[in-house]
Formats: structure tokens, sequence, C-alpha cells
């Protein structure tokens, strides 16, 4: 007959300490990244504002709406009207582009394609998000450009230019029409990825019960999957909204540049980001580094809405369809 | 699919023809958009492939860019190369510990309003454009101190960090409750369990988390553009300085005039392109590994 | 052969009406060697029958014996699961449904299902019916077709004020009665129903086959059922399917008999049969 050994078990006492100087280091010092995490977004926002306040001091609210940007000295006036449109121009288009393409590929990959297809072709498209954007900008800007330029820009100027819309081409190809493309050429994996993950989320049997009825595979879903990812859809598109206001780089290397805002989409022109990228090599004065961290604060106003609001649709729907997050705490 | 059949008594087609064509069209749209895509891709790295090819040689990553030359002496890239290793390094150094611990903190402490609430600023901060970080850092660190590799560093590292929490979070919920409750119910306490058996389960998804974000990481351009661009042609290491970097080096050149940069842009740009695809899918793929691996636990 | 044995089930004949005589059936689906078969792997072997018009069918049998799998073939949803094949012809008024030459749209026009679980589109509850009738082109006096099929599926009065609401908020047995109500609002030709009643409470069971009796002069009736009692209740002819076995452990389903309802239940020819009926197993 054996005997439990309880020695071990009785020299270790039940009581102690009850909190153990490990569990709340690591907590802390968790909890600390945590915070950090927590705090640097606010830093970012506070910065922003500090580092645009001598323009608000100067401009106002005024400074949003204006369109000038003249840094000759004497001649100072600053304004962020004309790159708020370049940016909402090139913004919507580029979304207006890519959503419909967006859709055709997330519904390929959802519904049409072939098995054995559709995990290489989902690796290309979330390849062509890793794409760099100064890599998509150098070919933009000695390519897609050159080439829009002789083949589209010519073709639409001479058979359309009588809308102002289609002015003279650009002599490089750098214009506003080259940004809306590259943009929508780098919102696209965005868009149709997430889409793509809506559209496999629809259940099975909504969409035999619309078969069933006898309706052809469109009808099934127009009817039934479209209705249904409604919502996530919205999200993927201000998603993708977001990422165009905020592409910089790409942008500014293709857009040509200019303040003034023209009719014609083959003039240059700048969005906000593109506007802010072109003057790293510096400013003259304290005044336009300020008009350009104002600029910078716009765009962190129009980004974090569309941010927030995708991210309310997602939540919103996320709890409809019974999906939370995870978490062992 | 055309349709004859079914013909008889209480059959009817209904405008099916028409409906038929229709889905037809979509399906075809469909393939075409996913063509389009696929095209894309091609075309950007066969352009990419075919002119960088040509430039691409040993002198990029080891010779220094020579100003105002005429074509002759060999130059290249060097300065850039190692800036970016080094920038991307330190940014790895600052941003990998903080990501582990937060979401740490998230995952294995908080209590759910306080995870929910993170997880939106670990969104909110993933969604802030790279050039509005730029301005940030810019008026952080380089206002009083000038531009450095650091503050460069330093920029990246806010992009990387809520890629590497979130990483790591997705595979710190993949561990089974189990093995924590094994720990803790051996009387090991809840610090050593989460370090010592939880942590060491995830590492394989945190490499993975932490080598995409350098993926996305190393091409960006924005951030080190007010934080590390006032550069000189000559190879540095230290990052107290302002360096170089390839994304950047690659944006200067194209907006050259100069044939010869475009040239050199090309195979910067071929190169880089290379690292990212080999680390973004390399990732990928050892990410569907592990993950088969822990469900089939 | 015809000895009568105690079923577990009484057969009502009283209440229903008699089936035509044999010679007046028409036959609207003849299968003819059907073997349905996933990935390799057969589900259902060697079925060869005829299914009447104007008659609610019914197919039971222990659970696995490929009952849904077989009458999902009817419609082609089965296209719809990757690796499926099927041999042998199922032919619907003479023409094999599975023709190179035929589309599975049309076939589904004609054939119509309603599933086990009930899958209301998230719609209102208007809209679910309208759907199907306004993509197939049936628009005319729609909101009249719409009350049609709701009362017809004994679902009008409980939702005639409050059409707009969204089906989902609706309760499981008001749910099926709704899709019910969906499928015959396009007016197919066949209906199939994949134990249509296994998730609702009596009551909605009771207005479902109601329902069958009711509309069998207009529709043929397929039905799958575990229950032997419903089939028993409502069904004219009956189908029973079992497992049969082979080596290496493989386990396939196959028509054991199918005869007049009182017969399989009353006087079943076949051994197996009259174990299931009896409750001797399955």
């Amino acid at each position: 007959m054996t005997t439990l050994d309880l020695t071990e078990a009785t020299r270790r006492p039940f009581t102690g300490r009850r909190v153990r100087f490990g569990d709340v280091s690591l907590q802390v010092v968790a909890g600390t990244a945590a915070a950090a995490a927590t705090v640097l977004v606010g830093l970012i926002v506070w910065k922003v504002i500090d580092g645009a306040r001598p323009a608000i001091a100067h401009y106002g609210i005024a400074f949003v709406t204006r369109i000038a940007w003249n840094p000759v000295l004497g001649h100072e006036v600053y304004g962020a009207g004309s790159f708020l449109f370049g940016t909402a121009i090139t913004s919507l288009f580029a979304l207006l582009l890519a959503a419909p393409l967006a859709m055709g590929i997330a519904l390929f990959l959802s519904e049409l394609s072939p098995r054995w297809l559709r995990a290489p072709v989902t690796a290309l498209v979330e390849t062509l998000a890793a794409v760099p954007s100064v890599v998509i900008g150098l070919w933009g800007i000695l390519v897609l450009g050159p080439a829009l330029r002789t083949h589209i820009e010519s073709w639409l100027h001479s058979g359309l230019g009588f809308i102002p819309l289609f002015g003279t081409p650009s002599p490089a190809g750098a214009s506003i029409f080259t940004a809306i493309i590259v943009l929508t050429i780098m919102i696209l994996p965005i868009v149709s990825s997430i889409s793509r993950e809506l559209f496999l989320g629809v259940p099975h049997e909504l969409k035999e019960g619309a078969l069933a009825l006898g309706t052809t595979r469109w009808e099934m879903v127009k009817g039934v999957v479209f209705p249904y990812s409604r919502g996530g859809i919205a999200a993927a598109l201000i998603l993708g909204l977001g990422r165009a206001l905020g592409e910089a780089i790409a942008v500014t290397q293709v857009i040509g540049g200019g303040v003034f805002i023209h009719w014609s989409i083959f003039d240059g022109g700048d969005t906000l980001a593109s506007k802010i990228a072109a003057s790293y090599q510096g400013s003259s004065t304290n005044l336009q580094t300020a008009s350009l961290v104002y600029l910078a604060l716009i765009l962190l106003v129009f980004s974090l809405a569309a941010n927030l609001s995708a991210q309310l649709i997602v939540r919103r729907v996320a709890r409809k369809h019974g999906i939370t997050r995870g978490g062992h705490a | 699919m055309s349709a004859q059949g079914l013909t008889g008594p209480g059959i009817r087609i209904d405008r099916l023809p028409r409906r038929r064509r229709v889905n037809r069209m979509m399906e075809l749209l469909a393939w075409i958009a996913a063509a389009i895509a696929i095209a894309i891709l091609a075309i950007v790295v066969y352009s990419v492939a075919r002119r960088g090819a040509s430039e691409l040689n040993l002198n990029l990553l080891t010779k220094d860019p020579i100003p105002f030359s005429f074509g002759n002496q060999p130059q290249g890239l060097a300065n850039a190369f190692v800036g970016t290793l080094v920038i991307v390094g330190v940014a790895i150094v600052m941003a990998l510990p903080v990501g582990i611990l937060v979401a740490i903190y998230l995952n294995e402490f908080a209590p759910a309003s306080i995870r929910n609430s993170v997880s939106m600023v670990l969104d909110i901060l993933n969604g802030v454009p790279a050039i509005v970080i730029g301005i940030f850092v810019y008026g952080l660190v380089v206002v009083g101190h000038g531009q450095s590799a650091l503050a460069g560093s330093f920029a990246l590292a806010c992009l990387m960090l809520p890629l590497v929490a979130r990483a790591t979070m997705e595979v710190l919920a993949l561990v089974p409750n189990s093995l924590r409750e094994a720990g803790l119910g051996l009387g090991i306490p809840r610090w050593r369990t989460t370090l010592s058996i939880v942590l060491p389960q995830t590492v394989g998804g945190i490499v993975t988390g932490t080598v995409l974000a350098v993926a996305r990481v190393a091409g960006e351009t924005a951030p080190l553009l007010f934080t590390t661009s006032f550069v000189g042609t000559q190879t540095h290491w230290d990052p107290h300085h302002a360096l170089q970097s390839v994304p950047v080096a690659i944006f200067e050149l194209s907006e050259s005039a100069d044939p010869q940069d475009h040239a050199r842009a090309w195979a910067a740009a071929l190169v880089l392109l290379i690292f990212i695809l080999v680390a973004s899918l390399g990732a990928r793929w050892l990410a569907t590994r592990s993950r088969a691996k822990m469900l089939a636990r | 052969m015809s000895t009568t044995i105690e079923p577990t089930v009484r057969v009502e004949t009283a209440r229903r009406q008699p089936m035509p005589p044999r010679e007046r059936l028409e036959t609207i689906f003849h299968v003819e060697g059907l073997d349905a078969i996933y990935s390799g792997k057969t589900a259902v072997k060697g079925v060869t029958m005829e299914i009447y018009k104007n008659l609610v069918t019914a197919i039971i049998g222990p659970s696995g014996c490929g009952k849904s799998t077989y009458i999902r073939c009817f419609n082609r949803m089965n296209d719809l699961i990757p690796g499926f094949t099927q041999t042998g012809t199922i032919r619907y008024h003479g023409e094999d449904i599975c023709g190179s030459n035929v589309d599975p749209v049309a076939v589904r026009r004609n054939i119509g299902m309603v599933f086990q679980r009930p899958n209301p589109f998230p719609k209102s509850i208007h809209d679910n019916v309208a759907w199907g009738l306004k993509v197939l082109g049936m628009k005319d006096n729609l909101d009249e077709r719409v009350e049609r099929a709701l009362t017809r599926a004994a679902l009008w009065d409980e939702v005639k004020d409050r059409l707009k609401a969204s089906a989902l908020s609706l309760s499981g047995g008001q749910q099926q009665r709704l899709c019910i109500a969906r499928a015959i609002a396009v007016e197919p030709d066949v209906v199939l129903m994949d134990e249509p009643a296994s998730a609702l409470d009596p009551i909605a069971t009771q207005a479902i086959e109601q329902l069958m009796h009711d509309l069998k002069s207009e529709y043929t009736f397929v039905i799958v059922t575990h229950n032997m009692q419903q089939a028993a209740r409502v069904a004219d002819m009956t189908a029973f399917f079992s497992i049969s076995q082979g080596e290496e452990g493989r386990r396939w389903g196959e028509l054991i008999e199918y005869d007049a309802t009182e017969r399989i239940f009353t006087a079943p020819s076949d051994k197996r049969t009259e174990d299931y009926v009896t409750g001797r197993f399955g």
C-alpha cells in the first residue's frame, strides 16, 4: 500500500502573497505597452494640430476652401482648396473605377472560378497590394503615363475634346487622369479581397434557396449575395476610399503638380497627400511649414472619418451575423 | 449550356433565353475583371523586371552614387541599401517588443471592453496615412534634433506596430485555453505560464507577422521623406545620421530627367520588389502551413 | 406475400382521397438505374422507379440511406456540390434532366424545392415571395399572387398586417411556411420537399400536410421524411430506402420497395420494409 507523499504539498503554503510580483509586473509592462499605443494615436493628432497651429491662427477655417499656394516671399498665401478638390476628384473617380472591377474579381473568386484557379488568382490579387507605391509610381511616370497619353488621352481629346473634361494632354503623361488610374490600381486589391470574403460568407442555404426557384446565377447574386453583403461592401468601399485619400507617393510621382483647379483631367494638379510629399525638400518659411501641416491635419481628419465609419459598419455587420472577437482574459 | 430540352405540358421557359444571355454577360465581365487584375500585376512586374534586370549588377549594392558623374564611373546605391537595412532593423527593434506586449495584454489580461477599445485604436493607427505619420515624427523629433535614421525608424515602427500586434493577437487566440490551464494547474504563476508556455507556441505566427510587416514598411517612402531624406552619397551605418533608403532613392531617381537615373531606379525597384514578394509570399505560405499544424493538433 | 402485418403506423385511408387506378396514373418522373456519387463514394445506387403526377410520393428510410441526396437529383441541386457525379437517368416528361442540352435553371424553374431548415431571404415577408415572381417574369398581379401563395401556405392570416416586416422576425414554423409560399408562388410543376417539417412543431407540421393534400391536384409532391406517421398520413405512394453494405465496409442507399402507401405499411413485400415499418429497426 503506497501512501501519498504530501510533504511537498504541505511545504508550499496555500496562503501567501495573494498577488505575485511577476504577474503584476507582466500585467503592468504589457498594459503600459497597450497604453502607449493608445497614447501614440492621441500624440499623433495633437502633434499635427500643434504643427498646424501657426497656419490655423493665421488663416482660420478659410484655409480649407482657399484656392492658392504661393510661397514667394512677400506674396505668401496658402490654402487647401485646390488640393481638397484634387483629392476629391482623384479618390472618388478611382473608387468609381475600382468598385465594379473589385466586385467582378470578388464574384469571380467566390462563385465562378474553377476550384484549382481560386487560390492562385487570390494570391496574385493580394500580391498587387504588396507592390510598394514608389514602384507603382515609377512605373506610372515612365510607362503608364506616356502610354495613357499616347493611346487614350490623345484619342479622347481628338474625339471628345469639345468637352472641357478632355483638354490637351500633358506632354509627359503626368496628369490627374494618370493619378486616377494609378489610385484605381492601388485600391483594387483591398476592396476586392474584403468583398471576396463577404461573398464567401453568404450562407449556402440562402444561395440554394434562390437557385431552387429557377433563377440564374447572376440573378441569385443580385438578389441574395449583394443584399446580404451590403454593409460589408460599404465598409470595403470606405476603406478603399481611405487608402486613396492617403496615398501620397505614387500620386505625387504621376500627377504633375499644379495649384489651380482645371476642368481638364489631363492637366496636372495635386492632392492633399501629394502636395505634402512634393514639398518634402523644405519650406522657406514657418508659415509654409505650418500650412503644409495644416494640409496634413485636414487629410488626417478625413482619413480618421473614413476609418472610423468603416469600423462602425464592420462592427454592426459582425454583430448582425453573430461574430465576435476572441480573447482569453 | 444552351437550351433546347425540357419541352412538354406544363413546362415554361419564361424569357429564359434573355435571362441566360444576361447571366452569360455578367459571368464574362467577372472573368474579364479578374483577367485585368492579373494583367496589371503582370505588366508592372514585367516592366520592373525587364528594365531593372539590364542595370542590375553587383555595383548597385556595393558602390555609392556619384553625383554629377557622366555615366562612366561605376556607381550604385549602396548607401540606400545599407540605409534601408539599418532603418528597418531599428524599426523592428522598436516595434516588435511593444507589439508583442500589447497583444499579450489584450489577449491575456484585458477585459473585453478594453480589448475592444484598444483594438479599435490599433485599427485607427493602421489607417493613419503614412505621410501623416511622417509629418508627425517630423514635428516630434526632427524639428528639434534634425533628421536621423532613428526618426525614420520610429515612423516605420508606428506603421509596423498594429500589424505585429494584430498578428500576435491572432496566434495567441489560437493557443488552446487548456494549455494555459495546464500551466496554472501545475502551480506555475500566470506570468511564467504566459511567457514560457503560451508565448513559445506563437513564435511561428509572430515571425510571420513580423516578416509581413517588414515587407510592408520596407517599401514605404512617405514616412522617410520628412525624417531621413537629406542625405549624402556616402554609406553610413550610424542610425543617428540621416541615412538614404531604397524607396526614397527610387523616388528621387524617378523624378530626375536623366535616363541613367531611371535605369538605376528600375534596378533598385527590382531588388526591392523581389525582396518584398519573396518575403510576403514566403510568410503567407509559412502561415498557412503553421495554422494547419495548429488546428490539426 | 400478402400476409398482413401489424405496423406501428396506422394508415388513415378514411380521410384521404383514394388514389386513381394504376392505368390512369401519369408518369412524371422515370428514374432508371440512378447512382449518385460524392467524390467517388456512392451514396445511392441503382434506383429505378416512376413518380406519378398529382400524387404525393414519400421517400422514407433510416438516416444515412441517401434520401436527401436522391431527392436533390431531381432538381439538379447536387450540381452545386463539388465532386458530385451521377449515372443513370431521370426522365422528366420523357426528357433526361441531365442531358447535355438541358439548362439546370430550366429544370429548377419547373421543379421547386423546400429545404429541411427554413432559409428565407433577408428581405421582407412580401419580398421573399415577390422576388422570385419578379425575376421569373410573373409581375402581373404581383400582390394577388403573393397573397394567394401565402394563403395556400396557411400563412396569410398571420402575416397580412406585417408584410413589410423582415422575414427573419417570423418563428421557425412560419419561416418554413413562407419558404413553401415562395416555392409555390412561381407555380412549378413539381414541389420537392426535403424533410420540411423536421424542425417544426406539430401544428405547423399539420398545416404543411394539409397544404400538400389540398394542392395535390395542381402540383406533384415528392417528400422525404423520416417520420413514418407523416408518410402514412400524407403520401399516396411511398418509397422505402435502406442502407446496403458491400465489401470493404462500403455502404450505400438503395430503393428497397416502392408501392402504394397502404401496401407498404400493411403488406410490404420485402422483409426489410416490414422490419422498418414495424419498428424492428431504423
